[in-house]
């Protein structure tokens, strides 16, 4: 066996890799449960690329079909229905996990100098993984589906001059069809993960080079034993696999909790009118995106002046991109000396508790019909949203900070 | 040609409409119970004979139904299916959907998955909550989807109700003449049914039943498996937390 390593080793470097990455990686050992995110983020990849490849062995890709085909799966397929819950509902914890590991980036600081790149790398994935779950979700062709893509391919029309040609290019049809259906599944399943696992490798090679941020947010390279190694480091792997292997316990026991209990969610994972095929004659009553699109949703939805000429709607277009936009210059945007919400000063501390407020309740504010009063709620929670960003240099260099400690605290 | 697109395309809205109106109906609460097997096995006598005319349940497959709800293959082909086709097949019917469009405004939908998309609730008190009304094409109207398409196909088992029935309302005791209300959801009949209210009532309890298990007939598979994979991965957690108990000890 040593010889077989060997002989490998010499011509490809795996146990470099081996140590560089986990047996040698020192991470942090003050690590608390907000750091379990991003290997359930991974966790989770794995389940949504194993369960969808299973789900394309029986899939059809047409708008004759494709609304039959699921169902088959459902019913016929051996373990169909597992397969098709463990895609569905990993969808959306996908989207969990990924919130919460945001968060816990926007708490310790984990965006700033030098981890722009990872955080960089990281809203790529996010920016995919929209683009992923929205193509996705136009596949079981179901009434939802079909309104919800409309909906949102319509947003580009609201561009001037191009707008229109752009959003027939993209449904390469005048309307949601199987033209758009067949190309949507051809992203979904090939191009867009491909680069989801790029940048995944990318995120993570950039984080390997500069090292884990922890809860203090200090840098522990700075404090080194004899040996060259971080005092507070501790090897990756065997001590934090085994670690994640308590988070991955957790998430699982919630996870199969929806999967096998409470698939549809109350309609939050899978939407009622989604079981109902596409009819492009009968819109539904109430069009709602996915849970996880609903704060910026809401957002677009809370422009309801025009502006210059052009119609609130292509402002709506451009305050929902702006909102994500502005989440890629975070790094420039902090100008605290410290990283980690713990000694920051109680301004950061209220922003950081507006933002996270705001964009959960934007998000309730998207499933439910707009009314009057809560189109005011929403635009005054986007302006929170923003504000959060746009006054982030001020409160940042403002504030009274707390010293830093030299160690991690535990 | 014009005009039929456009009849066509109303008739295709008006029950959206009608939907979009009707978000507030109140409605009898209905749980269902995928192992009452009794009550599926007299819900699909009732579906095949009373509702299969006109709408299919195409995404399911006789078979499964005959498995699940333990009728045997032979006794089912006999009974439950009318349109001749292999016990393997889809359940799909016979009735052409651009004429049945013609006839009801509307092809009647496919119901395999009806109850996922109102809910049971809806799809209980709607087949209960048909009534007379002459302004109507097909003569009836109902409680819970109004201006409806679809005929009373039930009216001589429940009979035909006089006034809108009363569709989620509590049952209470009238003061001045100490009647019961509400244990019939019809005070008034135009036509007598073969069935009592409370008959009706259980019969359409069934239909429901076996409906819901139709919209999602894994479910009680499904909900015993999930036991199962979680109490595994309780016992994983315990593992899982000894040895990270373990590796750890020593870390300060």
């Amino acid at each position: 066996m040593q010889k077989l390593l060997n002989w490998v080793d010499e011509r490809l470097p795996v146990v470099d890799a081996w140590n560089k990455h986990l047996a040698k990686y020192y991470a942090p050992k003050n690590f608390n449960m907000w750091y379990f995110f991003g290997s359930l983020a991974m966790l989770v990849l794995v389940n949504q690329l194993v369960t969808g490849i299973w789900l394309t062995m029986s899939y059809n890709p047409s708008a004759e079909g494709a609304f039959a085909s699921v169902e088959y799966i459902m019913r016929d397929v051996e373990w169909g229905w597992l397969l098709r819950y463990l895609h569905s509902t990993g969808a959306s914890a996908f989207f969990v996990v990924v919130y919460l590991h945001m968060f816990r980036g926007l708490m310790y600081g984990s965006y700033q100098k030098p981890r722009e790149l990872i955080w960089i790398f990281g809203m790529l994935i996010y920016l995919v993984l929209m683009a992923e779950a929205f193509m996705g979700y136009l596949l079981p062709w179901g009434q939802m589906s079909y309104w919800g893509a409309q909906v949102i391919v319509n947003l580009f029309g609201a561009i001037p001059v191009i707008g229109e040609d752009l959003s027939l290019w993209i449904r390469g049809d005048y309307l949601i069809s199987g033209i758009t259906l067949n190309r949507f599944f051809a992203l979904h399943v090939v191009a867009l993960p491909i680069v989801l696992l790029g940048l995944v490798v990318l995120h993570i090679l950039a984080l390997h080079e500069v090292g884990s941020n922890n809860p203090d947010g200090i840098e522990i390279k700075k404090n080194k034993d004899e040996n060259g190694i971080p005092k507070d480091g501790i090897p990756f792997h065997p001590y934090y696999t085994v670690h994640d292997l308590l988070g991955v316990a957790v998430f699982f026991f919630i996870f199969f909790i929806v999967v096998f209990f409470f698939p549809e969610m109350g309609g939050l994972f899978l939407e009622k009118p989604n079981f109902e095929p596409a009819n492009n004659l009968k819109t539904p009553a109430h069009i709602a995106p996915v849970w996880y699109f609903t704060p910026f949703y809401a957002m677009l939805r809370a422009v309801t002046v025009d502006l210059f000429g052009l119609d609130a709607k292509f402002w709506g277009v451009v305050v929902m991109g702006a909102a994500i936009a502005i989440l890629f210059v975070l790094p420039w945007l902090d100008r605290s000396p410290v990283r980690s919400i713990r000694y920051k000063g109680w301004l950061s501390k209220i922003a950081l508790a507006i933002f996270a407020v705001s964009f959960i309740i934007l998000g309730y504010l998207g499933i439910v019909p707009a009314t009057e009063g809560r189109t005011t709620a929403a635009q005054i929670l986007t302006a929170l949203y923003f504000l959060y960003f746009i006054l982030m240099p001020f409160y940042t260099r403002m504030e009274k900070t707390k010293p830093v400690p030299e160690r991690v605290t535990g | 040609m014009m005009r039929k697109l456009i009849f066509g395309l109303v008739f295709a809205i008006l029950p959206a409409i009608g939907l979009a109106a009707g978000v507030a109906v109140p409605l009898d609460p209905m749980e269902p119970d995928h192992t009452n097997k009794e009550s599926l096995q007299r819900g699909a006598a009732l579906f095949t004979n009373y509702c299969m005319g006109c709408h299919s349940m195409e995404y399911a497959r006789y078979k499964r139904v005959s498995d699940d709800l333990e009728v045997p293959a032979q006794l089912f082909e006999e009974n439950l299916i009318f349109t001749g086709a292999k016990i393997g097949e889809l359940m799909k019917n016979s009735m052409n959907k651009d004429m049945a469009a013609d006839w009801f405004g509307a092809p009647p939908p496919d119901l395999t998955l009806e109850t996922r998309v109102r809910g049971e609730s809806w799809v209980y008190s709607y087949l209960r909550g048909f009534y007379k009304d002459e302004t109507r094409p097909l003569g009836v109207n109902n409680a819970v989807f109004d201006l409806v398409g679809m005929p009373h196909v039930m009216v001589d088992l429940q009979g035909l109700c006089a006034v809108k029935p009363n569709i989620g309302v509590d049952a209470s005791v009238e003061p001045l003449s100490g009647n019961i209300n509400n244990g019939d959801v019809c005070p008034e009949y135009a036509i007598e049914g073969s069935m009592s209210g409370a008959e009706f009532d259980q019969a359409m309890w069934d239909l429901t039943n076996f409906m819901s298990y139709m919209g999602d007939p894994v479910k009680v598979e499904r909900e015993r498996l999930g036991i199962f994979v979680l109490i595994f991965v309780v016992i994983f957690f315990i593992f899982a937390y000894l040895l990270n108990r373990e590796y750890w000890k020593d870390v300060h």
